[in-house]
């Protein structure tokens, strides 16, 4: 087990010297009072989220953990350079799949992987979207288990969230210990807003003139996400729009304003593909815009990130990840993925079916730590179940082993303890650069052992701090 | 800005304004109920009357006690009139349109809700309503303080204005409306002055009681107590203040998007026929008819911005 702030023996990491130093000088009653400050911070603010399928809790907080985690400079710069090369690929792979597809003509990538799968969508072949960017937004999960080990966990190519939670949680910590923000240089988050517009607007599609007219487009006040949502629109200044307030015009994508009808240039959209364009796509969706797929596609808006960039964070893709990364930069991949077992092939469905208490198991499009299987902490009982269930469609499902995922510690009222992390760095992309804001999302298994850190299964986050150099 | 905005924080504010007069209204009520029990029962059946709740109550309650109103207008989810409900739009409007609010009035507003939610838990003991009636009351001022010291003076923050003015016309009306045949001069009380406590009650339920008196003395005569509600331009509650300021903002829109919506038009009509004259020419025509002429020229007025500015497809 890696813990991120103790090596063995309880010697401290370089990285939190200077972090242990102004907590060993802290008043114990102090940090516990300040640590309930947070949650009616938070609350105050109104940074919540929705459960699905829980109508009494319907608005709750995530838990914050007062403690940091901290990264240095040389292993940010490390894990930056890794993500950005595989930002890189992603796009270009993209572009690739929906244009020429050299890599399945290579090969290198099986055809029915992309020709039966839900994620890729053929309204998007020969489509060049504008500025040739598929993923203004990325969030790469990572996942940490020695020194310099790094694991890519997933992509998240689609509409990556939590970004909210990042600045936030800077927020709510130079608040509380802005003493700490004076002895300790941490590489600032807080302009991420103002990035991600100018990277919007980077990308303005051939028929806007003038200043390009960013909006978001949410599904509404009920989206477990909406927080954020209205957040970023704000933090941007730009219109936080639903599915009925815009519609086609004049071969634009127009909103309804207090004076008429306005086009809008890029639409940064935070709901799915499916539900974009009942024209196009699901035909009951409400929460789309009819048509909009066909001023996309004659150059009339920018969406962002593109329709159809689901395909490269598909699960099913996951495991053929470092050949995408060699195939498109000509490099071997900086970062690890982690060892998959495609439970779509018959002997890889035997050996996870031998070893299933052992294994993680995923559906290839599920999300949210909904719907798979741990192995190691699942009972018997679960674990059988789970077997019928991967018996009976095996293709829908991928295997990985448990990671040893490193552990920070957390506040609580015995002192500091151990908890798992992830880490979701955020990625914006535009056609001049890749900029990936330092630091990120750490989310953190509260439950002591568990190494599940998904907000709606009670994980919590914890402010992300990288060191200046 | 987006129509759906501007309707929401139109809404947002009328909302908004909605509890505030509804704790001023149970107040007046409370007040008069317990100074007379004999009467409480048709003090609390008027103070329903008047929030447009009378026939929801009797499909739920067969008497008007104290407990159940109170309950019944604080706290009761399923009733979408009471205070808990209207609080909970004006909280949903405000997340609606939160990229249009400053993060103060955002928080006050979101921390007027949960306030409000953890006070408003049944069941309320008649005691402790002068409590939560005062907390209701600053919560919603914080808003509104928040509001005037933070918001930008722009299109939006008119919407704003325009929903608080129509729903506290439309609040003074209807009080009004209800006790409108206390004011009536009739055989009965030729030369005797109103009922104390009456008079007190309609004051009250608009904040105004101490304000009249400074301005009239005793000098408490119904058509005083009209006039002073409908057509005084510096009571912030009248009729005239209201369509004063309602002029304000629509003029504000007008110069702002240089162009004159319809709405513009219907209140020059409305201030003529109805604010601009003496109080004398309202008793003549009938004062009830009045009210009732105004509360449906104020709807009106309120549909017509809603779509001269496209709140809605």
């Amino acid at each position: 087990m890696y813990d991120e702030m103790f090596g063995s023996d309880d010697t401290l990491r370089s990285a939190y010297c200077d972090y242990k130093t102004w907590l060993d000088g802290e008043d114990k009653h102090r940090l516990t009072r300040k640590s309930e400050e947070a949650e009616a911070f938070f609350r105050k603010t109104g940074i919540t989220f929705n459960v699905y399928g829980q109508e009494d809790a319907d608005e709750r907080l995530i838990p914050f953990d007062i403690v940091p985690r901290v990264i240095t400079a040389p292993e940010w710069r490390k894990l930056s350079q890794g993500i950005e090369q595989r930002v890189r690929a992603i796009n270009a792979f993209l572009y690739d799949i929906y244009h020429r597809q050299e890599i399945l003509r290579a090969g290198r990538v099986p055809k029915e992987l992309i020709a039966n799968n839900i994620a890729f969508l053929p309204q998007m072949i020969g489509v060049s979207p504008p500025g040739g960017i598929y993923t203004h937004i990325i969030g790469t999960d990572i996942v940490r288990t020695g020194d310099n080990e790094f694991y890519v966990l997933e992509d998240n190519a689609r509409t990556p969230s939590g970004v909210s939670y990042m600045l936030e949680n800077r927020e709510t910590m130079i608040q509380m210990f802005p003493e700490l923000f004076s002895r300790i240089a941490v590489q600032e988050v807080s302009n991420y807003p103002q990035k991600l517009r100018r990277s919007l607007a980077a990308c303005a599609p051939p028929q806007c003139t003038g200043k390009p007219v960013v909006a978001v487009l949410t599904p509404g006040i009920h989206n477990s996400a909406y927080f954020e949502h209205s957040f970023l629109a704000d933090h941007m200044g730009a219109e936080l729009v639903e599915g009925h307030d815009l519609r086609v015009q004049n071969g634009r994508i127009a909103m309804r304003t207090t004076r008429g009808y306005q086009p809008i240039d890029v639409l940064y959209r935070r709901i799915d593909d499916d539900y974009l364009d009942p024209m196009n796509f699901k035909p009951e969706s409400l929460l789309g815009v009819p048509g909009i797929l066909d001023v996309y596609r004659s150059g009339g808006i920018t969406i962002a990130n593109a329709p159809g960039t689901g395909i490269a964070d598909d699960k099913a893709l996951y495991s053929y990840m470092p050949e995408i990364v060699e195939f498109y930069t000509g490099e071997k991949p900086l970062l690890n993925n982690v060892p998959t077992w495609r439970c779509s092939e018959a002997d890889q469905l035997q050996y996870v079916l031998e070893h299933l208490a052992e294994l993680v198991v995923k559906e290839v499009h599920g999300s949210g730590g909904y719907g798979m299987l741990v192995g190691p902490a699942a009972s018997k009982a679960e674990v059988e179940a789970f077997r019928a269930k991967l018996k009976d469609d095996p293709g829908n499902y991928i295997a990985q082993p448990t990671l040893a995922l490193s552990t920070v510690p957390i506040f609580t009222e015995k002192g500091l303890a151990p908890r798992h992390v992830d880490l979701r760095p955020f990625v914006l992309v535009s056609p001049n650069s890749i900029d990936i804001t330092p630091g990120g999302l750490t989310r953190v298994a509260m439950t002591e052992g568990s190494l599940v850190v998904n907000s709606s299964q009670g994980g919590g986050t914890k402010d992300t701090w990288v060191l200046e150099e | 800005m987006l129509g759906k905005t501007a309707g929401g924080l139109f809404w947002m504010f009328r909302y908004l304004e909605r509890v505030e007069n509804s704790a001023r209204l149970l107040d007046a009520g409370f007040r008069i109920a317990l100074t007379r029990s004999k009467s409480a029962p048709d003090e609390w059946a008027s103070v329903l009357t008047t929030t447009g709740m009378k026939q929801a109550y009797c499909q739920k309650h067969d008497q008007f006690t104290a407990e159940k109103v109170i309950e019944f207008l604080l706290c009761d989810a399923d009733n979408p009139a009471s205070i808990i409900s209207v609080t909970k739009l004006a909280r949903d409007n405000a997340r609606l349109v939160r990229t249009a609010l400053t993060r103060e009035v955002w928080e006050a507003t979101n921390e007027c809700w949960m306030t409000l939610k953890a006070l408003l838990k049944p069941p309320l003991r008649q005691q402790e309503l002068p409590d939560i009636l005062d907390t209701i009351r600053q919560q919603t001022a914080l808003v509104r303080g928040a509001t005037g010291g933070t918001m930008l003076r722009n299109d939006g923050y008119n919407f704003m204005r325009l929903g608080t003015f129509i729903e506290r016309a439309d609040n003074t009306a209807r009080i009004l409306d209800v006790k409108y045949y206390l004011l009536l001069p009739s055989i009965a009380n030729v030369g005797s002055s109103l009922d104390n406590a009456q008079w007190e009650t309609i004051l009250r339920s608009v904040s105004a009681h101490r304000s009249y008196r400074w301005l009239n003395g005793d000098d408490i005569s119904p058509m005083g107590i009209a006039d002073y509600l409908i057509l005084n331009r510096q009571m912030p509650r009248s009729l005239a203040f209201c369509y004063n300021k309602i002029d304000d903002n629509l003029g504000y829109l007008e110069s702002e998007y240089g162009e004159r919506v319809s709405a513009s038009q219907m209140v020059d009509d409305l201030c003529e026929e109805l604010i601009n004259q003496p109080i004398e020419n309202i008793f003549e025509d009938g004062l009830h008819e009045y009210l009732l002429r105004f509360i449906d020229a104020n709807n009106a007025l309120a549909s017509q911005i809603e779509s001269d500015f496209r709140f809605q497809q």
